[in-house]
């Protein structure tokens, strides 16, 4: 056992000394033109939580509703998952474990970067809001889809696919708040949506020295609204699985539109 | 001859106050638990299981680990509960005369808390079902404010600080950084490990003994009344139903998880094995005796818009036939799984 210790030790010793010239995972996958070998580059997504036209603001801002009811935001998160990219002139690029829990008051959680997406221009993006239905039956998981992220159901199995609370003038509910979990994943409340918001004319152009951004706005005014007005005098919370989870679904489905596109 | 023996008694005496002093001063020594014979089981003629322990490969380290923190009250906010306090070996781990479950400060559920083994078999877990896997099943009792009122993720910083799991951890999964998903596979090798299938009823199955003429009579007539729901060999369909318990619903069962009026009122039919260890009986623990339930089944099952066409306007049973049935259901009680000491509690003294 000793000997295998050492052995690992030194294994690790030398791979370190080999690879110590690379800077990070990244560029692994990005390196300069001169290495014909490599055909997959990175593309980043940042996701920007707004209310309406500007920039989500916790807890200060108040913000109106289509149906005319005021509110604060003291809580969003959500799931995005199984992020495909549809190439020019066909094919797709499917993100592997492709799970990312954004929470909008941690902004580092709406920029991360899909790798190894091989070279080529990208015209179409599409994302389940959520995590899919196998990921719901299959056991106790981990990282983004980790129970202690607070976004899963103990009582009745399955994440939490998108979650907004705040304060409501409005609201009947214990100290005027506002609490909507939507969740589940299967039956005739299935919230689970697959949104391909447009890329309009832009282009996504992955190479091996371009890593592109895709900008998305998420807007929160949308869980309210379109196709179903909400009242927050009559719905102040949902936490379960019925009518008004699926039409709050229904609701935010649409809250994504791409901004732009870096290249 | 008198002071030989007052001598002896002395000795003797000495020797225990001296063993028992030690005991005092010396940390409890930890039990060394049995964890041979680790593997999945599936007794012959059963159905094979829903959950096989796929992508969570089933190891005696895991098992070991998985028992340690099953009946660790680290897992309750207050380090006063653990699963192992509901679920006791000796009343097949159910809850012993206890209605609902009884969880941290004082406080009380609101149903009974089930006995565990012949969990992989399960399609569902809860009275309601509303759990659909036996990983994330500990997520709920562990997270519910009357029972045990822990966080997830604080559940697993206490368990990452606590310097006797790092090498139970790296046994079982060869890595010392605890998260939530090694602590629940680990526990799902446990109680996946919990198979009764070593009844006097199993024995009679595979023609080892006989049953006596009472209990056969009960068996006949549970083939041919309870069968149905309580389907052999496992002894539930794991379907929901609304056994008529109530025509008011306080509690609104499988409604809770689907919000579907349909399913009002309407609970998880329970496995009859090991029946006679588990009272009291139902969801809510209303029947303390075996008697009581079946004179429920034969007189008191009350009408409702979900009440199941199995049990609508009773099962008829005379006395006689009530005593057999009795008799056959205490032949599903399993006393290897009760007393096997790969379950024990490795914390006890």
């Amino acid at each position: 056992m000793k000997t295998l210790k050492y052995s690992l030790l030194l294994f690790i010793s030398a791979s370190l000394i080999f690879t110590s010239c690379k800077k990070d995972p990244y560029e692994e996958t990005a390196p300069t033109p001169s290495n014909p070998g490599v055909t997959a580059g990175s593309l980043s997504i940042h996701f920007e939580n707004m209310a309406g036209d500007s920039s989500l603001v916790f807890n200060t801002e108040s913000y109106v509703t289509a149906n005319n009811d005021t509110f604060t935001v003291s809580m969003l998160k959500y799931y995005i998952s199984n992020i495909v990219l549809t190439k020019s002139g066909g094919g797709t690029h499917v993100e592997a474990e492709s799970y990312h829990l954004i929470d909008a008051s941690d902004l580092a959680t709406g920029d991360f970067t899909l790798l190894n997406v091989p070279f080529g221009d990208y015209t179409a993006i599409s994302f389940m809001i959520g995590v899919d239905s196998l990921r719901n039956v299959s056991g106790a998981q981990t990282g983004a889809l980790d129970p202690a992220n607070g976004m899963f159901w103990s009582w009745s199995t399955g994440y939490i696919q998108a979650k907004l609370e705040g304060y409501s003038p409005q609201s009947t509910a214990g100290g005027n708040q506002i609490i909507y979990h939507v969740g589940g994943y299967k039956g005739i409340y299935n919230p689970l949506k697959t949104v391909s918001p447009s890329f309009g004319t832009e282009v996504a152009s992955v190479s091996s020295t371009v890593t592109p951004e895709i900008h998305i706005k998420a807007n929160v005014l949308e869980w309210f609204t379109s196709p179903v007005n909400i009242s927050i005098a009559s719905t102040s919370f949902n936490m379960t699985v019925n009518q008004t989870s699926l039409d709050m679904s229904d609701n935010y489905a649409d809250m994504f539109t791409v901004e732009h596109i870096h290249n | 001859m008198l002071i030989k023996n007052a001598i002896k008694y002395l000795v003797v005496a000495a020797t225990f106050i001296v063993a028992a002093s030690a005991c005092e001063v010396d940390p409890p020594i930890k039990k060394e638990l049995p964890a041979n014979d680790i593997r999945m089981i599936i007794p012959e003629g059963w159905p094979y299981p829903e959950y096989d322990f796929t992508g969570n490969t089933l190891t005696k380290e895991g098992f070991i680990l998985g028992r340690k923190l099953f009946y660790d009250p680290q897992l309750s906010r207050d380090n006063s509960i653990s699963c192992g306090s509901c679920h006791q070996q000796f009343a097949a781990f159910s809850h012993l005369d206890h209605n609902v479950s009884h969880g941290i400060d004082n406080l009380l559920g609101v149903r009974n808390a089930p006995g565990l083994f012949n969990l992989n078999w399960n399609t569902s877990f809860m009275w309601d079902g509303g759990i659909n896997h036996i990983e994330v099943q500990p997520i709920g009792p562990i997270t519910n404010p009357v029972e045990m009122d822990e966080s997830i993720a604080n559940m697993v910083t206490k368990i990452q600080n606590d310097a006797s799991y790092t090498s139970l951890f790296n046994d079982a999964f060869g890595t010392e950084t605890v998260t939530s998903q090694l602590i629940f596979k680990a526990i799902a090798q446990f109680q996946g490990m919990l198979v009764s299938y070593n009844s006097k009823y199993d024995l009679y199955s595979r023609g080892q003994t006989s049953l006596t003429s009472s209990e056969q009579n009960g068996l006949n007539l549970f083939m041919a009344k309870c069968n149905t729901c309580h389907t052999a060999p496992l002894f539930t369909n794991y379907e929901f139903m609304n056994n008529g318990l109530d025509t008011i619903f306080t509690d609104a069962g499988r409604a809770t998880i689907t919000s579907l009026a349909s399913d009002s009122g309407t609970f998880k039919v329970p496995t009859l094995r090991n029946i006679a260890l588990t009272r009291p009986y139902m969801h809510d623990g209303r029947f303390t005796s075996l008697d009581a339930v079946l004179n429920h089944y034969v007189s008191g099952v009350k009408n409702s818009s979900t009440l199941s066409s199995q049990v609508a306007g009773g099962i008829q049973l005379t006395t006689t036939e009530k005593a057999d049935i009795i008799a056959f259901l205490k032949t599903l009680t399993d006393n290897t799984f009760k007393n096997d000491e790969r379950f024990n509690d490795p914390f006890a003294p």
